[in-house]
Parts: C-alpha cells; structure tokens; sequence
C-alpha cells in the first residue's frame, strides 16, 4: 500500500511558536475561549458575576475618594465613569498578567505531555481575560450613557486602547510566566508590584492632582506605558482633559512611555523564547 | 525486506539532564547571592542513540527502567529539546501517550478532546467533525459532558487513545498504553494496532510487555544505560530482555546451568516407557525430567520446569511438589530428580525444556534459571495455536423472532 509520500522533516524540539501560524491561532483561540466558558458559564450568575468585582470596588473607591475625601483632592469632572473606566481597564491588565505568572507551570501536564508551540499558553489567558474585558468596556458605555455623557465620536476608538492594554498584557505575561517557571518568589513579587502600579497609574489619583507638582514629576509620571495608555482613553473617552501629548508636552515625550512599553514586549518574547525549550525539563 | 522510505531517521541522538546540586527557586537568592553559580549533576540519559525505522514498521523498544526509553520518546515527540544529534520524522507524528495523558482535568471530555485535537494538528471544524468519533470508539458517550477529573484512569487512557487513532497520524508514538484499561478495551487497542500495521502506519512502542513486542513489532531495539545493545529480531530483543532482567536479580551464572548453590545434572525427554527420545507425536504421553543436585544447603527450593517455544514464549511450566507440598529443605549434595507426565498438547515445532530454582517461601532468590536445557520436536498437528486443549463442544439454537409471533 503506498500512500503520498511525506517528507522526511527535522523536529526540533518544544519553542515559543513553531508549528505554523495558523495552528498557533486556532490553538490560542480554542484555549482562550473554552477557558472563557468554563470561568462564565460555570456559575448561575455567570457574567453578571464577573462585573460585581469591579463594580464593588469601585463603590468602595467612589465612596472614599469621591465623597468621604472629596475635598482632599482635586474635583475631577465626571469622576465616577471615569473610575469605573479605569477600573475595568486596570483591571483587565492586573488579572490578565496575575494569573499569567503561573499559567505555563499550572499547565504542566499539558507541557510535558505535548508538543504544541508554548507560548499558547500565557497568550491564551490574556485573550481569555481580554474577552471579558469587551464585554465589560460595553457595561461601562452603557453606565456612561446612563450617567448622562454624550456620545462622542472618539468613542469609536476605545478598540485602540483596548489593543494597547492588549499588547502591553501580552508582554508582561510573556516576561512573568516564563521567569516563573524558574523563580517561584515571582508570583508574590508581581503581586506587590502590580498593587503599587494601580497607586502609581492615574485610576483614582487622576493627573489633574499631579500637575500641581510641576511639568517634570508629570512627566516622570506618565513615562509609565500604563499612566500614559489611561490619560488618552480619558481625553478621547470621557473628555475635559488634555491628550497624553498635551499632558507631557508635546508627542516627542510619548515617545518614552511608547519605547518602555515596546521594551517591555520585545524583552517578554526573547525572555519566553529562550526558556521555551527547556520548560517541560525545568518544571 | 524492499526499500521502504525512511519514516524516522535517528542519528547519534544525545540528551543530558542537569541535576541541580543546588537549585536557585527563587529572585531573592539569585539577587542574595549573585555570584553564586548553580551546581549541576550531569546525567547522560542517551548516549548517541542512531537507527532508522522504515514507513509501515511496527518498532518496540525495550529496556529497563531508567534506561532512556521515555526520554528516546519525548524526545521524538518534539517535548524535550537534544542535547546532540538529529531526529527526522516523515509525516505528521502522534503525540507521546502514556498514563495520565495531558488533560485538563477542570474541562470537560468534549473541550479536551477538541484541545488535543487541536493540538495534534488537526484544524478546529476538523476536531470538531470527527468528535463523536472519537467519543464513540472510546466508549464514553454518556460522559461527554462530565469534567475529566471525574474519569477513572482508564477513561482518560481510552479517551486519549481515542483521539490520538482518530487524529490519523501517520507515525505514532505509544508509552505503555495497554497497562491501563480494561480487558475489553485492551483487546480494541489490540485490534487497532494490526489495523494500523495493516495500513502500513509506522508505530513506535515503548513497553515491559515482551508478548506484546514479539506478537507486533516487526523490529525492536533495547536500550540499556542509554545505548542500544541490541537491534533487530523481536524474539531475539525478548530474550535479551528477559535474561537482562534476570541478571541483575543474580550474576551472570544465572543463565548457564549451574550456580554456586545447585547444579542441572540432566534434562530430557522420555517416552512412557522411560526410553530417551527427541520427537514425540500429537496427543502422545511424554515425560519431562530434571535432575539437579545442590552444592549447598538450599531453604525451601521451589524448582520449576517449562517448555518454550521457538520464539521464547513459554508455553507452559510446572512446579514440583512433594506430596502434595512444597519441597522440603536440600542438604548439600542431594540430588533431586524432577519430573512430569504430560499427554502432548503441542502444534507441531521444536520446544525447548527450561529449569529454574528459587530459594526462600516467597520465591524471589533465583538460584539457577536455565532456558533450553533440552529439546524435544512435536509432530502429527499443524494446529493454528500453539497448544490444543481438551474441551466438550455444546450448540444450542433459538430463534428469537420466531418465538415472539407465537
């Protein structure tokens, strides 16, 4: 019986990506979306479920800094929506990079059961938390329309910064979850890291209670990729307040918080591609 | 054998394992003490491992444990980068199976199944077409929908094999599958794998099972400290296998026909009228004797005796008893004569007798084991198995419909 003669081919062993393109996107989409089922279609409340944590919260910050320590800060137009804007946003970022630290060596029996390219896996649990972020970015237009925001063209662009947030994840996981594997004190590390991030991001400290400290501490300030991606969703999403450019002073300065994120991606993928080989070893 | 195209080419293939002396786990000791290098332990598992296994093979490989057959097969599998040499594969391989396949134990049946699927290279609408498939061959239909932590072991294996024969590789990679899974379910695997050898699949077994490789595999390798010791003839791999086993139990005297503990005088075959003969006809009494004589003190000796035939593969064995109870203790330089009566069950063919002593009640202190201390040639049935056994044959009919009407 002869059959199409396959070629002989090289196998290389376990990597990063490896396996075709196409095969890397059905496999990222088939984990990330059957991950997505199984946290929200599991429990009776489903969504509903997964918007009370952010919601929660933001009545607590809203209540602390919104009315109890009203007068400590700067007013800020429009603060509850823009809250809960940065909240859900905030959000997304630290749960999408918190359960990706452990994700590859949770998944170690797929690991070192399977050839499959890695990096499936943290991807895939940024898609996953990406998916819940559409639908809670939908929440929160409806919440602004309630609240009684007119609808803007800009509004058209919330994909762009859902996207930064998106690529920004992508690095970071792929950075945390491949230096996990090795070094488990990451996981707790991230933790404080990620807590003192939400204080150093204007989520609730907005930008306008950090220009009173002069142009240069607002400048440092938005070098952060995260501070920088939160002030332009408010200047297109909310209004009544300048561009991340306008707030640094002029769109060479965006430059840096472009070129740190940029860094951190491209360091998070030569960090994963190099471990990738040897995790099913290292676990 | 024609030249077949070449399905796996395996050249000088190396694989260390670091073995941390001391292992940084964690930032703070990196960052404490940053001139500290990590200490390892090399540990060579294979030590340029080279063979070729051509499209439609059914290849074993053998060996102890720890002796780098997993690693030789993960390796294959694409799940551990080589440390040297080259591997080349034709086609689209199979993953790596074994005990405890790589399911997510929190998904369901169906979820997994697409992811592994998915994995394996198949496109999602393809995984998703051949789902009841794969459902319906692992027997598990009522269970789609139940979270795969709630699966007995033999479920995840059925389930994993289901998906790995329906994926249609074209080479496969089995770890020990059939230690798992019922009978019934081992008897399907069974009959995939000759369905499979029939199609002219490549398949590669790793097992302990020497059956299983001398019944399926047209060659076989045996690893042993990392390098292949032996290559070709199943049969012949069983045996090396076998006696490989055997030898670390004792030393090396362990195969010849004495030890320092007791001697084989003599094996042979007699007629019913104690005359020596080397053929005896189909359903013809025979006896079978041993003679062996102990050098030293021997506590509760079980002495047993077998026949194998030309493949190794035994056909029966007896153990002596002493009226009707175990062997008492030997002094040194008794000899004790063993023997059987048996009415000739055997296909024609050539059948060797083996002897083997333990000492101890549990059995375990192999004293001598001896594969062919003599031969005796059957003839007069060509039977299509091996033995034939006395049975009283019984038919029944009914006609079940017939019965209904009236």
């Amino acid at each position: 019986m002869t059959t199409a003669q396959p070629e002989l081919r090289r196998i290389s062993g376990p990597s990063a990506l490896g396996g075709g393109g196409r095969r890397f996107i059905n496999l990222t989409w088939l984990v990330a979306t059957t991950d997505f089922k199984l946290t929200y279609f599991g429990s009776v409340l489903g969504y509903i479920w997964s918007f009370a944590q952010p919601l929660l919260f933001f009545g607590v910050l809203y209540l602390v800094f919104g009315v109890v320590l009203a007068n400590t800060f700067v007013k800020v137009a429009d603060f509850p929506v823009l809250l809960l804007m940065n909240i859900v946003l905030f959000n997304f970022f630290q749960g999408a990079t918190g359960t990706a630290v452990s994700s590859v060596v949770v998944r170690e029996n797929l690991v070192r059961k399977m050839h499959f390219p890695r990096l499936v896996i943290p991807l895939a649990v940024v898609c996953t938390a990406a998916m819940q972020l559409v639908l809670n970015l939908l929440v929160v237009l409806l919440f602004m329309l309630i609240y009684g925001l007119q609808p803007r063209l800009t509004w058209l662009l919330m994909p762009v910064i859902a996207l930064l947030f998106f690529v920004l994840s992508c690095g970071v996981a792929m950075l945390l979850s491949a230096l996990y594997v090795r070094y488990r004190d990451v996981a707790p590390i991230w933790g404080v890291i990620s807590q003192a991030l939400f204080y150093a991001s204007p989520v609730f400290i907005t930008i306008d209670s950090i220009e009173q400290h002069g142009q240069t501490i607002t400048r440092f300030y938005m070098c952060n990729p995260l501070a920088a991606i939160l002030q332009q969703a408010r200047h297109w999403i909310i209004g009544n307040s300048p561009s991340t450019a306008e707030v640094m002073g002029g769109y060479g300065w965006v430059l840096i918080p472009t070129a740190i994120g940029i860094a951190i991606c491209v360091l998070g993928f030569y960090v994963f591609h190099r471990e990738a080989p040897r995790i099913a070893e290292e676990l | 054998m024609t030249t077949a195209p070449i399905a796996i080419r395996i050249e000088e293939l190396r694989k260390t394992f670091r073995i941390p002396e001391h292992r940084v786990h964690t930032l703070k000791e990196r960052t404490l003490h940053p001139l500290r290098r990590d200490k390892f332990d090399e540990f060579e598992v294979l030590k340029g491992v080279s063979f070729e296994v051509v499209q439609g093979e059914f290849f074993g490989i053998v060996g102890r444990n720890g002796s780098g057959k997993s690693t030789l097969l993960k390796c294959l599998a694409g799940i551990y980068r080589t440390d040297g040499g080259t591997i080349a594969v034709a086609g689209r391989l199979s993953p790596f199976i074994e005990l405890g396949v790589g399911f997510n134990p929190d998904l369901t049946a169906r979820d997994n199944v697409l992811i592994n699927a998915v994995m394996m290279g198949l496109t999602p609408r393809e995984a998703r077409a051949r789902l009841d498939e794969i459902i319906s061959f692992a027997e598990l239909e009522r269970f789609v929908d139940q979270k795969l932590k709630n699966y007995s072991s033999g479920m995840q294996v059925r389930l994993a094999f289901a998906v790995m024969i329906q994926s249609d590789p074209d080479v496969l990679l089995i770890d020990e599958v059939l230690a798992v899974g019922d009978a019934a379910f081992q008897q399907k695997c069974i009959d995939v794998f000759y369905r499979l050898r029939g199609e002219g699949k490549t398949i590669v077994l790793v097992t302990h099972e020497m059956g299983l490789v001398e019944r399926f595999c047209h060659r076989a390798l045996k690893l042993s400290g990392g390098k292949i010791t032996h290559i070709g003839d199943p049969a012949e791999i069983g045996r090396a296998y076998l006696s490989e086993n055997f030898a670390t139990v004792d030393s090396s005297h362990l195969q010849g026909s004495e030890s320092a503990q007791i001697r084989l005088v003599d094996a042979w075959v007699t007629d019913t009228s104690g005359a020596r003969i080397d053929a005896v006809s189909f359903r013809e009494w025979l006896r079978i004797h041993v003679v062996l004589e102990a050098r030293q003190p021997i506590s509760r000796p079980g002495v047993s005796i077998w026949l194998s035939n030309e493949d190794g593969v035994r056909v029966f064995a007896a153990g002596a008893r002493e009226n009707g109870e175990a062997l008492a203790d030997l002094e040194a330089g008794e000899r004790l004569e063993f023997s059987i009566i048996v009415q000739n069950p055997l296909s024609a063919g050539r059948y060797y007798v083996g002897c083997g002593v333990t000492q101890g009640s549990a059995g375990l202190e192999i004293l001598l084991f001896r594969n062919r201390a003599a031969d005796i040639v059957s003839y007069g049935a060509d039977l299509h198995s091996l033995v034939n056994v006395e049975f009283e044959p019984s038919v029944t009919r009914t006609h079940p419909q017939r019965e209904a009407i009236t």
